[in-house]
């Protein structure tokens, strides 16, 4: 029988679920709409071509969508929830001191190797992310917590996807 | 009546600090709960660490049967509730296309903020991608229109899809978590153990 744990102590991850349960409640008692995490990434990259590049952004079907108006597209909830995430899991980090630069990666691999399949994932995570208006959280969690079908078929196919592939990415994590 | 901010019980300016209240509960929440941790996050696909399955359907079910009970109530109006639009093969396909991004870079974008946060640079990495990703959807609009706007069938729930009566369905759902979650401890002992740090 191994004995070994790992290091880190995290939450009892019933305990974690029903907080973060508790506080969908809340944010939509509030606001009326769910968490989301893509949305200010979509915001940053449409005010950087917005500013960049102003002609070519309004000529983009997609970028006009959001760069109408003179307010600029960071000036949202959603980016202001987002400086939230990143200084709440600092606090959490800080806390349990888990705070410090470096590659997380299995001794198999090279850090290079984790870099490159860490940009290829978040390009493709990108991606999915707008063609699906919604990524784990703003579409699969979110639309989940109001029964949302999109949101349920998300979900499903996010975590379905990743079960059929996950064989070919298997050196990479065991 | 809830929702507070869009009814004007509470006033407007409050909504941005509100948000970043809410930002660093959640930002918190998941760090806590190790979604900081590609490694970890990883283990709900290859069977050594269910943490994300644990979490997130503990936090669906208990914010569905929270949001149901305060409509019940009378403190929510669950009609005036924000439902993520059913763009069918939008959803289906923008979801497998995560899915692979997901087991490659072993972050969704949530989890990656939390991450970049206490200093981890595969996720800083991780988060560029998603800006390329972004970008490229953008430029390349007019090809992803199609299944952008597509098969649309309106902000659906499963109330309207499967003429279902909610209750029922969150207590079948319930029930099949909690099965759900028994099993996967079942796999994950007769798994072997991975180590990370």
């Amino acid at each position: 029988m191994d004995n070994r744990k790992n290091k880190h102590i995290y939450w009892n991850p019933y305990f974690g679920g029903f907080l973060l349960g508790i506080l969908i409640i809340f944010t939509f008692y509030m606001t009326g709409r769910g968490l989301g995490a893509t949305g200010a990434m979509k915001s940053t990259v449409v005010a950087t071509v917005g500013t960049v590049a102003p002609t070519h952004a309004e000529s983009n079907t997609y970028y006009s969508k959001f760069l109408g108006g003179d307010e600029s597209p960071l000036n949202n909830w959603l980016v202001f929830e987002t400086i939230g995430i990143l200084l709440g899991a600092f606090i959490s980090g800080s806390l349990a001191g888990r705070i410090g630069l470096r590659v997380q990666h299995s001794p198999k691999i090279t850090s290079r190797r984790r870099l490159i399949f860490a940009l290829v994932g978040g390009i493709l995570f990108g991606l999915g992310s707008q063609i699906a208006r919604g990524c784990t959280s703003g579409a699969a969690l979110s639309g989940m917590a109001v029964l949302s079908t999109g949101g349920f078929l998300t979900m499903i196919s996010i975590f379905g996807s990743g079960y059929i592939v996950a064989y070919f990415f298997r050196k990479n994590w065991i | 009546m809830g929702p507070l901010i869009p009814n004007e019980l509470i006033p407007f300016e409050w909504s941005y600090i509100i948000a970043m209240l809410i930002g660093i509960a959640f930002g918190f929440i998941l760090e806590a709960s190790g979604f900081s941790s590609s490694r970890k996050l990883a283990g709900v696909f290859y069977g050594y660490d269910f943490v994300v399955l644990k979490v997130f359907f503990t936090a669906a079910l208990v914010a569905i049967i929270g949001i149901l009970y305060m409509d019940y109530l009378g403190y929510l109006d669950f009609k005036s509730l924000y439902v993520h639009p059913t763009y069918l093969w939008g959803a289906i396909i923008g979801g497998v296309i995560m899915g692979i991004g997901f087991v490659s870079g072993g972050f969704c974008p949530g989890t990656s903020l939390c991450a970049v946060a206490i200093g981890k640079i595969d996720a800083m990495v991780f988060v560029g991608g998603i800006l390329i990703g972004i970008l490229i959807f953008s430029e390349l609009y007019p090809i992803f229109e199609p299944i952008y706007q597509g098969s649309f069938y309106g902000n659906l729930t499963l109330m309207d899809t499967f003429n279902l009566n909610p209750y029922w369905f969150v207590f079948l759902f319930t029930i099949f978590a909690i099965f759900a979650f028994y099993i996967v401890d079942l796999i994950r002992k007769r798994n072997k153990k991975i180590f990370y740090n």
